[in-house]
């Protein structure tokens, strides 16, 4: 079962820039969670965080009881077992092969033979479809490929949180699909926690439970996945439907005349909220709700055609 | 304002200090378990093979000019008797550890230090230490005590070859006598002089194995980032090197006296 992330009034500057301020939100157990936001709003710095390779100035980060902002550097080496972590980059060791790299996290923390090591490795290759490409050097690979291994080398020691640094840049929409489909799977088997940042508007309407949305330094929203894509709020709905009207500009904001040019223009209308990323067996996850739940509960009319089998934007379901 | 070039004249301060923590947290990591053998030879055996062939070339031209030095100053006080001695004491005491700690700080150092600051900005560093391991112990110790015994085995190397090119050129271009040379080995030079030698080796390589890992560790900003690493490195690493030497020779004399012929 995975774990929760309890993350209270958090705020992180670096000298007088302020990243964000008081974010305040619950990666529910078990869930997945996608987190969204314009380029360079400090979406990564938040994983960073999370994990205790950077100190917030203000607030607490909550996991199993041990507050990772204030707890020792042996708690927080301790704690940090937990996790599977996949950078932006890959992040792998330039001095190893990605065989080595994928084992590295096994040699380290178990006492596992090399013959059982060799399996599980194998296995996670197989996982990323990197099969045969053990050998290479990570300079050797492209961007995507460095991003599958490094995926391998997060899932290996089987971790009960998962933090993904889009996990999709960089590779085609068929890996992309693919991907998806494996982090369902994922969530269903080994029931950890994702929070997963990523671009990909496609990833983010379908494959969460939960959706947060970091612009101009605080959290603008976060709840669950149709809380935010019946959302009438300008923000959030200009991001998920990737629109161009909206407060969001080229360079983070738009100035007042910009926005006073747009006051008239008419927003285009919802569309549809597509139905959730199944597993690929059809058993549903522990923690997937049934579609239009939360739309009824809170008396919320989901946009017309929503959770329609045909019109479902999951690709490889 | 005023504030401004207050914590301008202070950063200095604060970077020797975190440099010492740093430091400190080397030391623990050193008792720390399991001990990176693997990592440690690898090292050494990079540090040693980026150093032993330039410190050797330096090394005789070094005990040449010295013997040179020596050689024309002891005939104008008519004291050619001393010859070998003057020699072995300048080599040994002085040049052995200024050569090996030029060559631990430019060769080793600089090598270091890039290879940390690459593994840096490409994030590696924060994956281990989100693996759970710690990349002082795990890197930064093999390559301090890596350091620690090139130095020293570079500091007899130099000893070595700069007394024996002393001898050479002594012997074959200012007409010395090779008996004399050697005989007069101990007239002035006495053990204590080898052991010091050796200590200076082995805390320059700690410092400059220190501060390399702490500017490569502490690299930002891309690519650029990782070569102003270097150079910093090279240039601390230098003017700790040379104040340290100063220091501990001088401590030295205060300890052992020197020895009259
Ligand atoms: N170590 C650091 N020191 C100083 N500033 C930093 C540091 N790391 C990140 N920043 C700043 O924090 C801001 C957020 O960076 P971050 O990498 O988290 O953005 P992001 O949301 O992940 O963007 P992207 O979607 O492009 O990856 C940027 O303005 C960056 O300049
Ligand atoms: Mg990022």
């Amino acid at each position: 079962m995975g774990v929760e992330i309890k993350v209270e009034h958090l705020s992180k500057s670096f000298g007088k820039q302020l990243i964000w301020g008081d974010v305040t939100l619950t990666v529910p157990a078990g869930e997945i969670c996608v987190m969204l936001g314009p380029s360079g709003t400090g979406k990564s710095v938040f994983l960073k965080t999370l994990i205790g390779l950077l100190k917030p100035d203000q607030g607490s980060i909550l996991i199993e009881g041990t507050d990772i902002a204030t707890c020792s550097e042996k708690d927080l080496y301790e704690i940090r077992k937990l996790f599977g972590v996949l950078f932006q980059d890959g992040a792998m060791f330039g001095s190893m092969n990605l065989y080595d790299n994928v084992a590295f996290p096994l040699r380290e923390h178990t006492k596992k033979s090399e013959s059982e090591i060799h399996e599980i490795v194998m296995e996670k290759m197989d996982l990323v479809g990197l099969l045969g490409a053990e050998d290479k050097l990570p300079g050797e690979i492209s961007g995507g490929m460095r991003k599958r291994a490094g995926l391998a080398r997060a899932l290996v020691l089987d971790p009960e949180i998962v933090l993904f640094d889009e996990p999709d840049s960089g590779l085609d929409p068929v890996r992309t699909a693919f991907l998806n489909q494996l982090i369902v799977d994922l969530n269903a088997q080994i029931d950890a926690t994702f929070l997963i940042v990523t671009h990909d508007i496609n990833t983010a309407r379908t494959v969460p439970d939960n959706i947060g949305l970091l612009y101009h330094r605080h959290l603008a929203m976060f709840g669950p996945r149709e809380m935010l894509l019946s959302s009438e709020e300008p923000v959030v709905r200009q991001f998920l439907n990737a629109q161009r009207v909206g407060p969001i500009g080229m360079s983070e904001e738009k100035d007042a005349d910009e926005l006073a040019a747009e006051k008239d223009q008419e927003l285009p209308p919802l569309p549809p909220i597509p139905l959730q990323l199944d597993p690929s067996n059809g058993m549903p996850r522990r923690s997937q709700r049934p579609p239009g739940e939360w739309c009824r509960e809170n008396g919320v009319t989901p946009p017309p055609g929503s959770f329609n089998e045909n019109m479902s934007m999951a690709v490889g379901g | 304002m005023s504030s401004i070039t207050a914590s301008r004249a202070l950063a200095p301060v604060g970077t020797a200090g975190k440099l010492f923590a740093f430091g400190l947290d080397v030391m623990r990591g050193m008792f720390r378990r399991p001990f990176q053998m693997r990592e440690f030879i690898q090292q050494a055996w990079f540090i040693a093979s980026v150093t032993i062939i330039p410190t050797a070339l330096v090394a005789i031209p070094f005990g040449a000019v010295i013997a040179l030095q020596v050689g024309g100053l002891i005939k104008q006080f008519g004291a050619q008797s001393f010859t070998g001695s003057a020699a072995v004491l300048a080599v040994v005491r002085e040049a052995g550890p200024i050569a090996t700690s030029l060559l631990i700080a430019g060769a080793a150092g600089s090598a270091i230090a890039a290879d940390l600051g690459a593994r840096k900005i490409r994030e590696e560093l924060d994956a281990m230490m989100v693996l759970g391991i710690d990349p002082i112990q795990r890197l930064v110790v093999p390559r301090v005590l890596a350091c620690m015994l090139v130095a020293f085995f570079l500091n007899g190397l130099v000893s070595v070859v700069g007394v024996s090119g002393g001898y050479v050129f002594n012997v074959v271009l200012q007409d010395g006598t090779p008996g004399s040379y050697i005989a007069s080995f101990t007239a002035l030079a006495q053990l204590p002089d080898l052991w010091q030698g050796m200590l200076k080796a082995l805390v320059f390589g700690v410092i400059a194995a220190v501060v390399a890992c702490y500017k490569g560790m502490n690299a930002a900003g891309g690519p650029k980032g990782v070569g102003d690493a270097v150079n910093e490195s090279v240039v601390v690493t230098f003017m700790l090197l040379f104040i340290v030497n100063f220091v501990m020779s001088a401590i030295y004399f205060q300890l052992v006296p020197p020895k009259t012929g």
